[in-house]
């Protein structure tokens, strides 16, 4: 809201309907309860009318025992599970596939982004074609065409392709050896978060150093040796408890190991390749958006042509790769809910699908569903503000 | 903020007014009679139950339970709408009014009927869930199927009772759920899993869609009990009554012997049940809200059960199932229809 000019001379009797400040507040206030009144209505008259017509209402039925399968699940689950089970089932499935979607689309999407500035005429021609043929077909054809051409043409389990014995890929899916812990594997395990965190403070300590005295430490190189080099050696000093579980044909199909299911493969595939081609676009401005007197000052310091793109070029783009970066997070998140049309369990599949099928119970169920894309939205946006803040330009 | 605002005031607002929409529009019955058609709910493809034919005209038993409807009403079954629905948003669309009638084979459970808000009205199939296997498979019975995975459409009582006899036999399976019936005829035939489980009557018609329908077979297991019959709203109960006796007359007519080709000769008989039904004497239309000749036009238009089922399932079409069940009750099936008096 505007204040009044404090040039206006003479305040020549304030009458209170033409002060604008007043009007503004009670047009705001009449808005606000026209609003409230109105959603009021609408809730009251939904629950009114469902009451009349019989339907039941409430979230008592996430307590019911579902009595349906379900193809994928990351935590325990079976036909005596509740539907609020399934509920958490969908929901990590669903969470499953954005996260290595936008893990994938961001590797591809900065490597396509980079490539389409090369200067060789064949690469940057390569890549704008990628980018063009797959941001232009529909998201759910490209689905389509990844489960179709690919998870149908394998060949059934009992002529599976196998790697060793121990990796297989049929029309089932890729199954492979899963590890089995034993009771030992506690020691290696904080091996691995101890050498984390040593990694952390080494990497902090050499840039200080770094910033203070100039000179360069090989942190890449002695990270990979912590990482490796500390769990590994805590491991066979424990004697080895851990072994692997391979799969192997029984009956129709495989049993033990763990399985990547064509659905989820091809969901994957189709969210990344999609989304890479926008990520990479972005990527793209972004670099562009940086000024070219910026890489000539820093060839101009005799920084190295890598260099040049890690510690100038990069950094200044970011500020512009973010923002847009993390609509298409948020976008392939919620076309992750196309997930349904292949047969993959998400949240709408299995949620707002089957579950809400057998219950009846359309609002609640919708509404949930709703709610959880909402707050998945908003946590990924907080998410990306904190690194877009982390990442703007700081004055030193 | 405002925009966001008000986009979802106006979602909330769409959802809210939909409902009430339908409440404000009164009795089912007074809304179709002014309208002049049957809004059906059907499936969106199901050879013998409801289906397009080549020439585009939808066909089956259960196109049929709304033409009879419509032939009881207007005295003529073509006034009749189709909406083709998917398993999933069939109650949905029945609820909210989108539809009058849903007769969709869709089966009759406790859930269903008492806690939707929707009533049904008969059963016009008498089902069971089976089996579908590719023969490569060399398997003889479903007891023999542990470890398999298994083909299925999205949310239909079939999902419920494959979990149920898996878990009663303490057998394993992997469940890959479809929206459509479509997409798991496409995925058996790919060899996504290693079965497709169905209502009985389902598979005979999925079969056909196969590329080579001898490269599958059905299983001799029956391992539920669906009966199929037309949905309506709860609420309504002229609308219910007509939707319920309209396929009353039907199956009553078979027992009577009256056909498409000889109704309008029986007109004439002299046997005091067939002068009822036909609305000669006796019993009037105007208990249903409707014209004395309810039922002549049902039998004239649409046929009786009997002929409606061997010309959409049974004999007279691709599909070649056998009543079993669905025979009348005096020739050893259970179609049952209380009397017309």
């Amino acid at each position: 809201m505007a204040d009044a000019s404090p040039e206006r001379e003479t305040p020549a009797k304030p009458r209170l309907l033409s002060d604008p400040k007043f009007r503004a507040l009670v047009f705001q206030i009449i808005a606000s309860i026209t609003v409230a009144a109105f959603v009021f209505f609408i809730v009251r008259n939904t629950l009114h009318n469902m009451e009349s017509r019989g339907i039941s209402t409430g979230f008592g039925f996430l307590d019911r025992v579902s009595g349906f399968g379900i193809l994928q699940s990351l935590i325990e689950y079976n036909e005596t599970s509740t539907y609020g089970r399934t509920f958490v089932v969908g929901l990590l499935n669903t969470i499953l596939v954005s996260v290595l979607g936008v893990f994938f689309a961001t590797i591809i999407g900065f490597i396509m982004g980079v490539l389409r500035l090369s200067s060789n005429w064949l690469i940057s021609k390569l890549a704008a074609a990628y980018i063009e043929i797959f941001r232009n077909i529909p998201l759910l054809l490209q689905i389509f065409f990844w489960y179709y051409a690919i998870g149908f043409n394998l060949p059934g389990p009992r002529q599976a392709m196998s790697v060793g014995d121990s990796l297989f890929l049929s029309n089932r899916g890729l199954y492979l050896p899963a590890p089995v812990f034993e009771s030992g594997f506690m020691a290696t395990g904080l091996a691995i978060v101890g050498s984390i965190v040593a990694v952390i403070f080494l990497a902090r300590w050499a840039r200080k150093r770094f910033e203070a005295t100039g000179q360069l430490f090989h942190t890449v190189y002695a990270s990979l040796a912590i990482l490796i080099g500390v769990p590994a050696l805590v491991y066979f000093l424990s004697g080895s408890p851990m072994h692997l579980d391979y799969p192997s044909l029984q009956g129709f199909n495989f049993q033990g190991g763990v399985v990547v299911i064509p659905e989820l493969f091809a969901l994957v595939l189709a969210l990344s390749i999609y989304t890479a081609a926008f990520i990479a676009e972005t990527v793209r401005s972004g670099i562009q958006a940086v000024s070219h007197g910026q890489t000539e000052a820093a060839s101009a310091l005799g920084l190295r042509p890598s260099w040049t793109l890690r510690l100038v070029v990069i950094p200044q783009a970011m500020r512009v790769i973010i923002p847009p970066l993390t609509s298409q997070y948020l976008n392939l998140t919620k076309n992750s809910s196309l997930a349904a049309a292949i047969g993959y369990p998400d949240l709408v599949a299995v949620f707002a699908g089957t579950t809400l099928n057998q219950t009846g119970q359309a609002v609640e169920i919708i509404a949930i569903t709703m709610s959880v894309y909402l707050l998945l939205s908003l946590i990924i946006s907080i998410f990306m503000n904190w690194y877009n803040a982390k990442m703007a330009l700081r004055e030193r | 903020m405002n925009f966001k605002r008000i986009s979802v005031v106006t979602a909330a607002a769409t959802a809210g007014l939909m409902i009430a929409g339908t409440v404000q529009a009164g009795a089912t019955f007074d809304a179709v009679k002014k309208k002049g058609y049957v809004q059906c709910g059907v499936s969106t493809g199901l050879p013998g139950f409801s289906a397009t034919d080549d020439k585009g005209n939808w066909k089956g038993i259960d196109v049929d339970a709304c033409r009879a409807v419509a032939a009881a009403m207007f005295g003529d079954a073509n006034k009749v709408k189709y909406t083709p629905l998917n398993a999933k948003e069939r109650f949905t669309a029945l609820q909210s009014g989108e539809i009058d009638m849903l007769p969709r084979n869709t089966t009759w459970t406790f859930t269903r009927d008492t806690s939707l808000g929707l009533n049904f009205a008969g059963v016009n199939y008498y089902d069971g869930q089976g089996f579908m296997v590719s023969k490569k498979l060399g398997v003889k019975s479903a007891k023999e199927l542990s470890g398999a995975s298994v083909c299925i459409q999205a949310g239909t009582t079939t999902e419920l009772n494959l979990a149920d006899y898996f878990r009663a036999n303490k057998m394993e399976y992997k469940a890959i759920t479809y929206d459509s019936s479509d997409e798991t005829v496409k995925a058996f035939e790919a060899g996504r899993c290693d079965m497709l489980t169905s209502d009985q009557s389902q598979l005979y018609a999925l079969r056909i869609k196969l590329t080579d329908p001898n490269s599958a077979m059905v299983l001799p297991e029956v391992i539920s009990k669906e009966p199929l019959g037309p949905v309506v709203r709860q609420g309504d109960d002229e609308w219910f009554n007509l939707v319920r006796w309209s396929l009353f007359a039907q199956i009553n007519a078979e027992e009577a012997g009256v056909t498409m080709k000889n109704v309008d000769e029986m007109m004439k008989s002299a046997d005091p049940n067939i002068r009822r039904l036909l609305g000669v004497e006796g019993v009037k239309g105007e208990f249903l809200g409707v014209d004395d000749k309810w039922a002549y036009n049902i039998v004239k238009q649409v046929g009786n059960y009997g002929e409606m089922f061997e010309r959409n399932v049974g004999q007279g079409s691709a599909l070649k199932i056998a009543r079993g069940q669905n025979a009348l009750w005096n020739k050893g099936g259970i179609q049952y229809a209380p009397p017309i008096r």
